[in-house]
C-alpha cells in the first residue's frame, strides 16, 4: 500500500480516469466532488472545494491531493471561476497543510501560460493571470501561482498542465466536436492547418501519478503534459469524426473572420440571460487556428513517464467505446 | 589603471585597457619640420617635445592573469574610427588567455588627431604617420633597441597601409601581418572611387568632414548587416562629438580624407609606392580578410593585395562590407590566424619571419597531412595535354559538336586541329600577355572552342574559371566578382553581362564581331584573333613558355550553389591530371572507348582521355533538354562505348524512349558504360535506362565539385543494396584512392565526432583522395571548417589537415564497406530523440502509391524539431487530380488516406520516424542547376508557417 490519495473533482472525466490510475498503482483512494464519484473501490466523500467542512472531511488522514476540482467552461460569471478555481483551491491549500498532509498535485492547464499567440515547441512558461486568455485560464493562472507557492519543506507542490485531453466518454473536447460534425457544424478554420498537442486521457492520468512519485525532483515546478505527438487541427479532429463514425469537418472559414465572431459572440452572451456556451469565442477561435505544441524533455526526464497510449491507439479506443 | 578613462562607459570595451602616453615626438614633428621630411631627420629627442596618445593595450588585464605574453598584435584603426574598433580583438585574445591557451598582447592605437590622442594642429601625411607610430612603438618597446618582438600587425581601411608600413619597416620584430579591407596600391591615372572623389572634393571636404560628421555617419552606416546599435555609434562618435570638442576636434578626419594620393604629385605617393613595393617583399604569415560591398576599397584593391602577398589566407565573407570588424567574427579568423600559422613560426630560435619555402610546405599540409596522405606511391604527373601532344599528326576526330552542323554534318575537330589550335592559342595568349597563374574566366559554351581554351590555358598555366550559366546572371556576376579574372573570355552574351555588370578582366571575344561591337564591349581580341596570332610566333620557332608544375594551380571551378552559396574551388595540376586517372582507370575508358556527354566537366575531360568526345543535340544550360534520340545520334556519330549523363538528362532521356528506332536501339546497344553524374539516381530511373542500354554496366557515383568521384555503385550493387536493413541511398565503395570516413555526429546535430569508419554510425561524410581540391579560392575560413580531423577505426587520431573533406553530406558505412548517404548535413532534423537524417524517411514516403517526390523537414525549435513530410504528387493520380478546379486542393495538407499511407510507411516499424503531418505541394522547389536537389531549407520554412497557423499556399 503505497497511502492514501484524495482527488478532488473525481466525478469528471479526467478524474474518474485519475482515480483509477492511482487505485491501479496502488493507492488507497478518496473521492470529494459534489455528485458521486461513482469510482470502484473508492471511499466517496460528497461536497464542493468551497465548503471548508467539506474539504475537511475529505483532507482527514490522507497523505496526498491530486486536485482537479475546477469550473470548467468557455463562459460565465467571472465571480464564479473566481470562487472555484481560485478560491477552491486556497481552501484546499489551507485544509491540506492543516492535516498535515505532506504532498499536492495541483493540475493546471497550459492555458496559463498562453497569451493568444503560437507555442511552437516550448516548455512550461509561467502562469499569467494577466496574459492569459478567458476567464478559466486566468482563473487557473491564478490558482496554480497560489499552489507552486505553497511549496515548501512541510507541504510538498507540483503543478501539471495536461494539454488537450480526449478520450472515450469524455463530455467535453470529444462529445462537441462529434456532436457539432454529426449536425455538419464543424467548420475548421483556415483548413485546421496548426499543429497541436493532445493528451489521450489514461497517459495524463498516469503522469499525475507519476509527478506524484516524483515529488522529490518536481515540486515546486511546473510540467506541460502531453501525447508528443502534434498533429494538425484537422487531422485530429478527422480522426476523432471518422473513429465514432460521423462526417469528417468539410469546410473551412478563415480564423480571422471566426476571431472577430468570437468577440461579437462573446459580448452578445455577457448581456444575455442563461447558462448555455456561446459557439465560439475568441478563445476558442485562437486554440482552433494557431499551434501550440510542447517541449517534453524536461517532462518526460523529471516524471520518469512517457505515455503508453499513442494518438493512434486512442483513437482505436475511441472507436470501440462509441461503437461498442 | 585606476582613475576615469576616456572609454569608461563604452560598451564592449574593458577601461583597464585604456593608457594614455606622452611620447617624444617623431622626427619631423618638431618645431620647425615640415610634413614630409621624416626620413631626413635624425631619430632623437633634442626638442623634448612630446606628443598624447590613446591606446587600448592589454598588457595590464594579462599582467593580472599572470600570464607572459608571447607577442603582440599592433592594431591600426582607419578614417574616422578608433581603437574602438578592435574591442572584441582585445576581448578574445585576452578570454583565450584566461583559458590557458597562449597569450597575445592587443596595443590598439589611436593615431594622433583621431580618438582620444592629441590634437597637434598639424597637417600628417603618410609618412609622418609612419614616423608617428614607430615612435610610440619604441616608446612601448615593440621596435627600436631592446625590442622584445614579435608583432604582428593588424590593419583596417588606410590604418591597414600605416600598419602594413610599419612592418615593412621593422622586419627584425615583424611575424605577421592582418588586414581588413585594406588597399596598398592606387594605380596612377584610375579615378578615386565615386564617394571619396566627393569627399575630397574642395567646399566639399570641409563640410562634409569638418563640419559636420556627415563622413563619420557615412563610414558607420557602411556596416550595414547589422545596422550598428545606438550605443556603439554613439561610442565611434564619443571622441568628435561634444560641446568641448568642437569642429577642430574632427580635423584629423580631414586631414585624413586629404591625404588619400590620387596623384602622382601628392606629397603622400612616395611613401605609398615605397609602401606597396615593401608588402610586395613580405614573407611572414600573411592573413587578408575582406568584406565585398564596400563602395571604396573595391574587389581590384584585393586583387593587387593578393598578388603582393601569393602566400596570404585570404577570406572573403559574402554579404559584409567595409566596416568588417563591425560586421563579422573578423576577431575569430585573427587569433586561429596567429595560432596556427604565425605561433608556429615565432615558437622556432632565429629570426622571426618563415622563409617562403616554409610558407610553401605548410600550403600542402604541412606534416600532418603528411602522414594522412593516401598510401601507396603517387603515380607519376602527366599533365592534362599530353595526349594531344602524343596525337598531334592524328587525323581521326577529337571533338564533335553535333548541335554545330557545317555542310550538313556535325562539327568536327580532328586532333591534329585540335592539338595545333591549343598550341597555337597558348601562344597567342603569351603573346598577349596572359601569364602564368594568372586568370582566365571562360564563359563559353561547352563546344571545341570552350575545350580549346580550356586545354591551352592549362598548357600557359593560366588558371582556368569556369562558373557556368545555370548560376543565372546574378550568380554568375558574385562568381565572376569573387574569383576577380584578368581575362575574360567570352561569347556575346556574356560580354554584353561584363560590359553592363562591370566584371573586371580584359576583354576577349570567343566569336567574331564587327569592330563596333568590339569597342563597345571593350573587346581587346578575339579568341580566332588569338590563334592566328600564335600560329605565326609558333611558325617564327617562338617558343611556348615552360610547362606549369604539378602542384601549380589549374583551374577554380564553382559549386552549384545548391547547397548554398556558390562557392570556387581550386584545383591543381596534380590534383586535376589525377582526377582524370581515376576516371579513366575506374571506367575503363581508353583511346577506342569514345565518350558521349552533355555533363560540362567529364565533356572537356575527353581529350585528356585520349578518346573522341561527342556533345549530343541539346541546351547544355538545360539538361533535360537532352532526348533519347540526340543520344542515340552522338553514340552513332563517334562511335561511343561510353556516355555520361546528368540524372535530369536522364529522367527526360527515358521519358522520350518512345521515339527511338530500330537503328538508334542498335546504336545504344552497342554502349558498354554508362554513368549517371552529378546527384545519385535511384534504382528505377538507373534500371530505365540501362533497358535503353541492354549491353552497358550502369554506374551511379557519387561525388561533388570538391572531389569528383568518391564511390561508385553499379546498377547491380543498388539491387544487391536494396535488400540491406540500412536506411538512406547506397553510393557503393570507394573509388580508387579516395577514401571515406564518418564523424559522427551529437544532439544537435553538430559533425564533431572523431571521423571513423565504424559501421551503422550516423555523421558526416569525410572524404579524402589525390583528386581532392586544393582549397577554397578566396574562403580560408571555409577551407578551415572543411578540413578536419579523421581518426582510424580504433578512434586513434592518424592524421588531420587539408587533405580530408568534410562534404556536408551524412550518411554512414555498412559492414561491407558501402557508403550510405541520408541527407546534408544542414537538413538534419533534431528532434527531442536524436538527430534525424531524411533521405531513408523520403525513400520510403515515395513508395505510397501517387507519390512522385516527398521531402522530409523539421519543424520547430532546435532539439524539439517535428518530423513532417512535404509530398509531390504523380501527374495523373488521383492526389493530383484532387487538387486541381476553383475550389479543390486549396488545403496544403494531404488527406487522411494518404496521411495513415505515409505514416505507415515512414512510421516507427519502418523508417524509424514518427511523423506529425504530411502537406502536399504541387511542384517541390529544387535548384536551379541541376534541377533535381530539393529545397528543403523554403520547405521547412513554410511547412512551419502553414502547422504555426498561417493562411499560407504554396511553398
Amino acid at each position: 500500500m503505497n497511502g492514501t490519495v484524495l482527488v478532488t473533482g473525481a466525478s469528471g472525466f479526467l478524474g474518474r480516469a485519475t482515480a483509477g490510475a492511482l487505485l491501479t498503482a496502488g493507492y488507497a483512494v478518496r473521492t470529494l466532488q459534489r455528485r458521486p464519484g461513482g469510482v470502484p473501490g473508492a471511499d466517496d466523500v460528497l461536497g464542493s472545494v468551497t465548503d471548508p467542512a467539506a474539504l475537511a472531511r475529505a483532507v482527514d488522514g490522507v497523505d496526498a491531493v491530486v486536485h482537479l476540482a475546477a469550473k470548467v467552461s468557455l463562459a460565465g460569471d467571472p465571480a464564479q471561476f473566481a470562487a472555484v478555481n481560485v478560491g477552491g483551491t486556497r481552501a484546499l491549500l489551507d485544509a491540506a497543510r492543516d492535516a498535515g498532509v505532506r504532498d499536492v498535485v495541483h493540475v493546471s492547464s497550459p492555458s496559463v501560460a498562453h497569451a493568444g499567440t503560437a507555442l511552437v515547441g516550448v516548455d512550461a512558461g509561467p502562469a499569467d493571470p494577466v496574459g492569459a486568455r478567458g476567464e478559466y485560464a486566468r482563473t487557473k493562472a491564478a490558482a496554480e501561482r497560489l499552489a507552486l507557492a505553497a511549496d515548501g519543506p512541510d507541504l510538498r507542490v507540483v503543478a501539471v498542465r495536461p494539454h488537450l485531453v480526449w478520450g472515450p466518454g469524455d463530455p467535453q473536447l470529444v462529445a462537441r466536436v462529434l456532436d457539432r460534425a454529426a449536425r455538419g457544424r464543424l467548420p475548421l478554420l483556415d483548413h485546421g492547418t496548426a499543429l497541436v498537442d493532445s493528451t489521450y486521457v489514461d497517459n495524463a492520468a498516469d503522469a499525475f501519478v507519476a509527478a506524484l512519485r516524483r515529488l522529490d525532483v518536481t515540486h515546486g515546478q511546473a510540467y506541460v503534459v502531453t501525447n508528443g505527438e502534434p498533429r494538425t487541427i484537422a487531422d485530429l479532429l478527422g480522426g476523432m469524426c471518422r473513429a465514432a463514425g460521423v462526417r469528417e469537418p468539410r469546410w473551412s472559414v478563415p480564423a480571422g473572420a471566426a476571431r472577430a465572431a468570437g468577440a461579437l459572440v462573446e459580448a452578445v452572451w455577457a448581456r444575455r440571460p442563461g447558462t448555455d456556451e456561446p459557439p465560439m469565442t475568441r478563445f476558442l477561435a485562437e486554440q482552433l487556428s494557431t499551434a501550440h505544441w510542447f517541449d517534453q524533455r524536461r517532462t518526460r526526464a523529471d516524471l520518469a513517464w512517457t505515455p503508453a497510449v499513442t494518438v493512434d491507439e486512442g483513437l482505436d479506443r475511441l472507436a470501440h467505446a462509441v461503437r461498442g | 589603471m585606476s582613475g576615469p578613462t576616456p572609454v569608461d562607459g563604452l560598451p564592449g570595451v574593458d577601461p583597464r585597457d585604456s593608457r594614455v602616453l606622452d611620447v617624444p615626438a617623431a622626427p619631423g614633428d618638431r618645431g620647425g619640420d615640415g610634413p614630409g621630411d621624416a626620413a631626413g631627420d635624425a631619430a632623437g629627442d633634442a626638442t623634448g617635445e612630446t606628443r598624447r596618445w590613446h591606446v587600448l593595450d592589454t598588457a595590464a588585464r594579462l599582467a593580472g592573469l599572470g600570464v607572459e605574453p608571447v607577442g603582440t598584435l599592433l592594431a591600426v584603426h582607419g578614417n574616422p574610427t578608433w581603437s574602438y574598433l578592435w574591442r572584441a580583438l582585445l576581448a578574445r585574445t585576452v578570454a583565450d588567455a584566461a583559458a590557458g591557451r597562449p597569450a597575445w598582447r592587443v596595443v590598439a592605437v589611436d593615431q594622433l588627431e583621431l580618438g582620444f590622442s592629441e590634437r597637434t594642429g598639424r597637417r600628417r601625411d603618410l609618412a609622418q604617420r609612419l614616423a608617428d607610430l614607430s615612435a610610440l612603438t619604441d616608446a612601448l618597446g615593440l621596435s627600436g633597441p631592446g625590442a622584445t618582438g614579435p608583432v604582428v600587425t593588424v590593419g583596417h581601411d588606410w590604418g591597414g597601409v600605416v600598419s602594413l608600413g610599419w612592418a615593412v619597416r621593422h622586419p627584425e620584430v615583424l611575424a605577421g601581418v592582418v588586414t581588413l579591407n585594406t588597399a596598398v596600391h592606387h594605380p596612377l591615372g584610375d579615378p578615386l572611387p565615386a564617394p571619396l572623389r566627393l569627399a575630397t572634393a574642395r567646399g566639399v571636404l570641409a563640410s562634409a568632414t569638418r563640419r559636420t560628421t556627415a563622413f563619420l555617419d557615412v563610414t558607420l552606416a557602411l556596416a550595414r548587416r547589422p545596422p550598428l546599435p545606438d550605443e556603439v555609434r554613439a561610442a565611434y562618435r564619443a571622441p568628435y562629438a561634444g560641446p568641448a570638442g568642437g569642429p577642430h576636434r574632427r580635423d584629423g578626419i580631414a586631414g585624413f580624407v586629404a591625404d588619400i594620393p590620387a596623384d602622382a604629385t601628392h606629397p603622400s605617393r612616395p611613401a605609398l609606392d615605397e609602401i606597396a613595393d615593401g608588402v610586395a617583399r613580405l614573407t611572414v604569415p600573411a592573413l587578408v580578410l575582406w568584406g565585398p560591398r564596400d563602395p571604396v576599397f573595391t574587389e581590384r584593391y584585393l586583387d593587387d593585395l593578393v598578388d603582393r602577398l601569393p602566400h596570404a589566407r585570404v577570406h572573403r565573407y559574402v554579404g559584409a562590407g567595409h566596416l568588417l570588424a563591425e560586421e563579422v567574427p573578423y576577431a575569430d579568423a585573427v587569433a586561429a590566424f596567429v595560432a596556427e600559422e604565425v605561433a608556429p613560426s615565432v615558437a622556432r630560435p632565429g629570426p622571426a619571419g618563415p622563409s617562403t619555402a616554409d610558407l610553401a610546405g605548410r600550403t600542402d599540409g604541412g606534416d600532418a597531412a603528411g602522414a594522412a596522405a593516401p598510401a601507396g606511391a603517387p603515380a607519376p604527373f602527366v599533365p592534362l595535354w599530353r595526349a594531344l601532344d602524343e596525337r598531334a599528326d592524328d587525323d581521326g576526330p577529337a571533338v564533335l559538336d553535333l548541335s554545330v552542323r557545317r555542310r550538313g554534318a556535325p562539327l568536327t575537330v580532328s586532333w591534329r586541329r585540335l592539338a595545333g589550335t591549343v598550341r597555337a592559342l597558348a601562344a597567342g595568349l603569351d603573346a598577349a600577355g596572359v601569364r602564368r597563374g594568372q586568370r582566365v574566366q571562360l564563359l563559353v559554351p561547352p563546344g571545341p572552342t570552350l575545350t580549346a581554351l580550356v586545354y591551352a590555358c592549362l598548357r600557359l598555366g593560366a588558371v582556368v574559371v569556369v562558373a557556368d550559366a545555370g548560376l543565372g546572371v546574378r550568380g554568375l556576376s558574385r562568381a565572376v566578382r569573387a574569383s576577380w579574372p584578368d581575362v575574360l573570355v567570352a561569347a556575346e552574351p556574356g560580354l554584353l553581362a561584363a560590359r553592363a555588370l562591370g566584371w573586371p578582366g580584359r576583354r576577349v571575344s570567343a566569336v567574331g564581331l564587327p569592330a563596333a561591337a568590339r569597342a563597345a564591349l571593350g573587346v581587346e581580341t578575339t579568341v580566332a584573333g588569338l590563334v592566328a596570332v600564335g600560329r605565326v610566333r609558333l611558325a617564327a620557332g617562338l617558343p611556348l613558355p615552360a610547362e606549369p608544375g604539378a602542384d601549380d594551380p589549374a583551374a577554380v571551378l564553382h559549386t552549384s550553389g545548391s547547397t548554398g552559396p556558390a562557392k570556387g574551388v581550386r584545383y591543381t595540376h596534380g590534383q586535376l591530371a589525377a582526377m582524370r586517372d581515376v576516371v579513366r582507370d575506374h571506367f575503363g575508358i581508353g583511346p577506342r572507348t569514345g565518350l558521349v556527354t552533355g555533363f560540362a566537366p567529364f565533356a572537356l575531360l575527353g581529350p585528356a582521355f585520349g578518346t573522341r568526345s561527342v556533345t549530343p543535340v541539346m541546351d547544355v544550360s538545360a539538361p533535360r533538354t537532352l532526348t533519347a534520340r540526340a543520344v542515340a545520334d552522338a553514340v552513332r556519330a563517334a562511335d561511343g562505348r561510353v556516355v555520361f549523363l546528368s540524372p535530369a538528362a536522364i529522367r527526360n532521356v527515358v521519358a522520350t524512349a518512345g521515339e527511338l528506332g530500330e537503328a538508334d536501339r542498335e546504336a545504344l546497344g552497342r554502349v558498354t558504360t554508362f554513368l549517371s553524374t552529378g546527384a545519385p539516381i535511384a534504382e528505377p530511373l538507373l534500371a530505365a535506362a540501362a533497358a535503353l542500354m541492354p549491353g552497358a554496366v550502369p554506374h551511379t557515383p557519387y561525388g561533388m565539385t570538391e572531389c569528383l568521384l568518391v564511390t561508385d555503385v553499379t546498377l547491380e550493387g543498388v539491387r544487391a543494396a536494396a535488400g540491406a536493413p540500412d536506411g538512406g541511398v547506397c553510393v557503393g565503395v570507394p573509388i580508387g584512392p579516395a577514401r571515406v570516413r564518418i564523424a559522427p555526429l551529437d544532439e544537435g546535430g553538430r559533425a564533431v565526432g572523431a571521423a571513423a569508419t565504424t559501421p551503422g554510425v550516423l555523421g558526416e561524410v569525410v572524404v579524402s583522395a589525390p583528386h581532392l581540391k586544393d582549397g577554397y579560392d578566396r574562403l580560408w575560413l571555409t577551407d578551415r571548417e572543411a578540413a578536419r580531423d579523421v581518426s582510424d577505426a580504433e578512434g586513434a587520431r592518424v592524421g588531420a589537415g587539408p587533405r580530408w573533406h568534410r562534404t556536408g553530406d551524412v550518411g554512414h558505412l555498412d559492414d561491407e564497406g558501402r557508403l550510405w548517404i541520408e541527407g546534408r548535413l544542414a537538413h538534419v532534423l533534431t528532434t527531442a530523440v536524436g538527430p534525424v537524417a531524411p533521405v531513408a524517411a523520403e525513400t520510403a514516403a515515395e513508395t505510397v502509391p501517387g507519390v512522385r517526390r516527398a521531402a522530409l523537414v523539421g519543424v520547430g525549435p532546435a532539439g524539439v524539431q517535428v518530423p513532417v513530410v512535404v509530398v509531390e504528387p504523380e501527374a495523373g493520380s488521383s492526389l493530383a487530380r484532387s487538387r486541381t478546379g476553383p475550389l479543390r486542393g486549396r488545403s496544403p495538407l494531404a488527406p487522411a488516406e494518404l496521411v495513415a499511407a505515409v505514416r505507415a510507411a515512414v512510421g516507427p516499424d519502418r523508417a524509424g520516424v514518427p511523423v506529425v503531418a504530411v502537406l502536399v505541394a504541387d511542384t517541390l522547389p529544387t535548384d536551379v542547376r541541376h534541377n533535381s536537389k530539393v529545397d528543403r531549407a523554403r520547405l521547412a520554412a513554410w511547412a512551419a508557417r502553414v502547422l504555426a497557423g498561417d493562411p499560407v499556399r504554396r511553398p
